[in-house]
């Protein structure tokens, strides 16, 4: 074999109202392929009404060893949230 | 800093690494492919995955052997199926084992040139259409008991890839037992056919599900990794215990004369196992292991020019659109 059919990452909506998920990925020649190839592997029982393929090597991911500067920021952010602000308790509605 | 010390202070690193690793498993957190891990964890579960992988996948060799020929309509749209999903499962697990940086053609090498193995089960015949019945209800029946825990693993590609499995197989189980059922209730020949059946696949799927305890040379790490929830022998004794009360509503007689319940202990007690058939088939003398190889790296070899085809069309569209757009 000349050259392996490259890897794709399959994304499906489950259902109209729903975002699309990572389900898995995939090879496949081109994107028309991979998006059979994902129908016949990934919604065999009616589990999508809507695929999305991308080529894996698209995706650029975060790396889990800068989660610190990434995340951590947000943790000590606690006035982002409802609970932060303390209200009688008579106050309804709120 | 001198060598001594530089090479210290990184094994020091990577000891606290690892106690934090171990750490996230104790605390029931997922590990995911771009996170670190020790290399033997890595290793172990490419080994892992990429065995039960190639399990689906040449396990659907023996049953594919009956689909042209399987009895009625129902039956073969139900078998084909069935093999459809095992390609499915095996897909699943090769690109779960490839978020940890092996290769899909790495894996397809290891497999094709037997350096990898596979479940030894399917280095059996089918030789009547009973062994169709027989494999969805024991042999399914043994490889949902192994996988149910498996979606608890620790690898979060591996669980989320056998929660679909695990959800995909038990129409498997039911259409096997079916298919005994239907058998036991017809003619005096095709009710002897079911028992020569399960005669002949008692003994390999309560090996299916692996040497005992005292043999089993990974159990204590995998148990700890969470890549096997209870021992060989548990999951071997909850078989036995679940599938003979199946037999004998079936009406068949599993083929063990030390078979018994057991009052005391409330499982059945069951005779020796013949570990040295296991040993033999796992290296390659089995009845059809030959066969099984031949079948899939001929398919393979076979499919290559298709593969090749596929790609340089894939080339061409690319170039044809690339151009197109510089004309515009
Ligand atoms: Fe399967
Ligand atoms: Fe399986
Ligand atoms: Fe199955």
């Amino acid at each position: 074999m000349e050259k392996n059919w490259p890897l794709w990452e399959i994304f499906v909506r489950s259902k109209n109202g729903l975002e699309h998920r990572h389900f898995g990925s995939l090879h496949a020649a081109d994107a028309e392929m991979a998006l059979e190839n994902a129908r016949d592997v990934y919604t065999r029982r009616s589990e999508g009404v809507s695929i999305w393929v991308v080529e894996s090597k698209n995706i650029t991911a975060s790396n889990p060893e800068n989660n610190g500067e990434m995340f951590e920021p947000a943790q000590d952010k606690i006035y982002r949230h409802p609970t932060f602000y303390t209200l009688p308790d008579e106050i309804k509605h709120m | 800093m001198s060598e001594a010390q530089l090479k210290n202070t990184g094994a020091e690193r990577s000891r606290s690494l690892e106690e934090i690793f171990e750490q996230r498993i104790v605390n029931d957190e997922k590990i995911e492919p771009k996170d670190w891990m020790p290399e033997k964890y890595r290793k172990t579960h490419i080994r892992q995955i990429s065995q039960h992988a190639h399990s689906e996948i040449v396990g659907m060799l023996p049953e594919g052997n009956w689909i042209t020929r399987a009895p009625s309509l129902r039956r073969k749209v139900a078998l084909l199926a069935k093999v459809q999903d095992e390609a499915g499962h095996g897909l699943y697990l090769y690109s779960a084992c490839e978020t940890l940086g092996v290769s899909r053609d790495e894996l397809y090498d290891q497999l094709h040139s037997g350096k990898a193995k596979y479940s030894s089960i399917f280095n059996y015949p089918t030789i009547t259409w009973a062994d169709m019945g027989a494999i969805g209800w024991l042999v399914d029946g043994a490889a949902i008991i192994n996988q149910v825990p498996l979606c608890n693993t620790s690898y979060g590609p591996y669980a989320r890839a056998m929660i679909r499995v695990c959800k995909e197989e038990s129409f498997h189980q039911r259409q096997g037992f079916e298919i005994m059922m239907s058998l036991c209730n017809g003619t005096e020949v095709q009710k002897q056919m079911a028992q020569d059946a399960l005669n002949r696949w008692w003994w390999p799927s309560l090996m299916m599900l692996g040497p005992t305890d005292d043999v089993s040379v990974h159990t204590a790490q995998s148990m700890k990794w969470k890549l096997k929830r209870k021992t060989n022998d548990e999951l071997r004794q909850q078989f036995i215990d679940q599938t003979v009360p199946q037999a004998d509503i079936l009406g068949l007689t599993v083929p063990d004369p030390d078979l018994k319940w057991n009052e005391e202990t409330g499982h059945y007690d069951f005779g020796e196992i013949d570990w040295e058939e296991f040993w033999q088939v796992v290296k390659g003398h089995g009845p059809c292991n030959k066969e099984r190889m031949n079948d899939r790296v001929g398919a393979w070899e076979r499919g290559t020019w298709v593969r090749d085809a596929a790609m340089a069309h894939a080339e061409k569209q690319q170039i044809k659109k690339e151009n197109q757009a510089k004309a515009v």
